[in-house]
């Protein structure tokens, strides 16, 4: 029955709905934490609103430039360092919230991109630029380019491990 | 040419559709648990073992989730509340590379068997590399 109701509106929305049934449970047993994860709510959609509409916006350049018998050649092929490299340096540059980039991703997985070079890219988002100044003033240099170093190399065997399990 | 661009907006107003339920729900959910664990509970967990506090601090960092700004706020008081160097690596590292809040999302639009191997594999690197950090910054 609960599988045939989550099949026919879709996994996305049973999620939604049961956040929204905990949201009316927390308004009617704790107000106060209610109005204080609202008030977070709003913060963060104005904070992720702008990576938000980047990140469709390139999704919408990806199904313009990447068709199907484009992406098949281009995300199919056989991985080399050069990509491993790229998914590193995107993954280092991106912004906002890791999940604001799953839509982006999820359209490119479909297209045929590689579980590894997603898990690179993933990973790679817990090197933070803009956080490095505040990093070496609390931890000092060392602990950053020790941590920065490991995190890529890791990177790295996170997106060989991710493929061999997953079979991609 | 207009074809491919109709076919492009329509694809893209499809993604919309099946992914702004998830990421507003993640971010709900993100919320809630912000404001139902103070960071003055994280502190807590903690043992002073070492290495079982780079796990604890891995398990911590996992179910946190917010602003990576955050998780180094964090490990700063956690650092000066005498937590190891290890455990606040361990859980600054899982804070960004593992999602257990982001999960179901992370599911729904990257597969299952994706998000778990994907987070489960970050969890024991966030541990290994909290361990090699310390041992490497030892001979530094």
């Amino acid at each position: 029955m609960i599988k045939k109701i989550i099949v026919k509106i879709g996994g996305n929305w049973v999620f939604l709905i049961s956040i929204l049934f905990l949201y009316l449970l927390t308004l009617i047993f704790n107000k106060d934490l209610f109005i204080k994860s609202i008030l977070y709510t709003k913060d963060v959609l104005i904070e992720v609103t702008p990576v938000l509409i980047i990140v469709f916006s390139l999704t919408f350049l990806a199904n313009i430039w990447l068709t199907n018998k484009k992406a098949n050649k281009l995300l199919t092929k056989k991985i080399g360092p050069l990509q491993y490299i790229t998914a590193v340096i995107l993954g280092i540059l991106s912004s906002g919230p890791i999940y604001m980039w799953y839509p982006l991703l999820s359209e490119l997985k479909e297209k045929g991109l590689k579980n590894s070079l997603i898990a690179i890219f993933l990973y790679n988002r817990a090197v933070k630029i803009p956080l490095m100044a505040m990093i070496v003033y609390y931890f000092g240099l060392p602990f950053l380019l020790v941590t920065t170093f490991l995190m890529i190399i890791f990177s790295l065997i996170n997106g060989y491990f991710v493929a061999k399990f997953t079979n991609n | 040419m207009q074809k491919k661009y109709k076919i492009a907006t329509k694809n893209t107003l499809n993604n919309i559709k099946s992914t702004l339920p998830v990421l507003f729900g993640v971010i709900l959910l993100i919320s809630w648990v912000i404001s139902i664990i103070p960071s003055s509970l994280y502190s807590k967990f903690f043992t002073g073992n070492g290495f079982i506090d780079s796990f604890f601090g891995a398990i911590v960092g996992s179910i946190a989730a917010g602003n990576p700004v955050n998780s180094y706020v964090i490990g700063v008081e956690l650092f000066k509340q005498n937590v190891s160097l290890i455990a606040v690596t361990a859980f600054i590292v899982s804070w960004v590379t593992v999602g257990v809040v982001q999960f179901p999302a992370e599911s729904l639009l990257l597969g299952k068997r994706f998000a778990l191997i994907r987070n489960v594999i970050s969890f024991f690197s966030a541990i290994v590399i909290a361990i090699l950090t310390i041992i490497i910054l030892q001979f530094l």
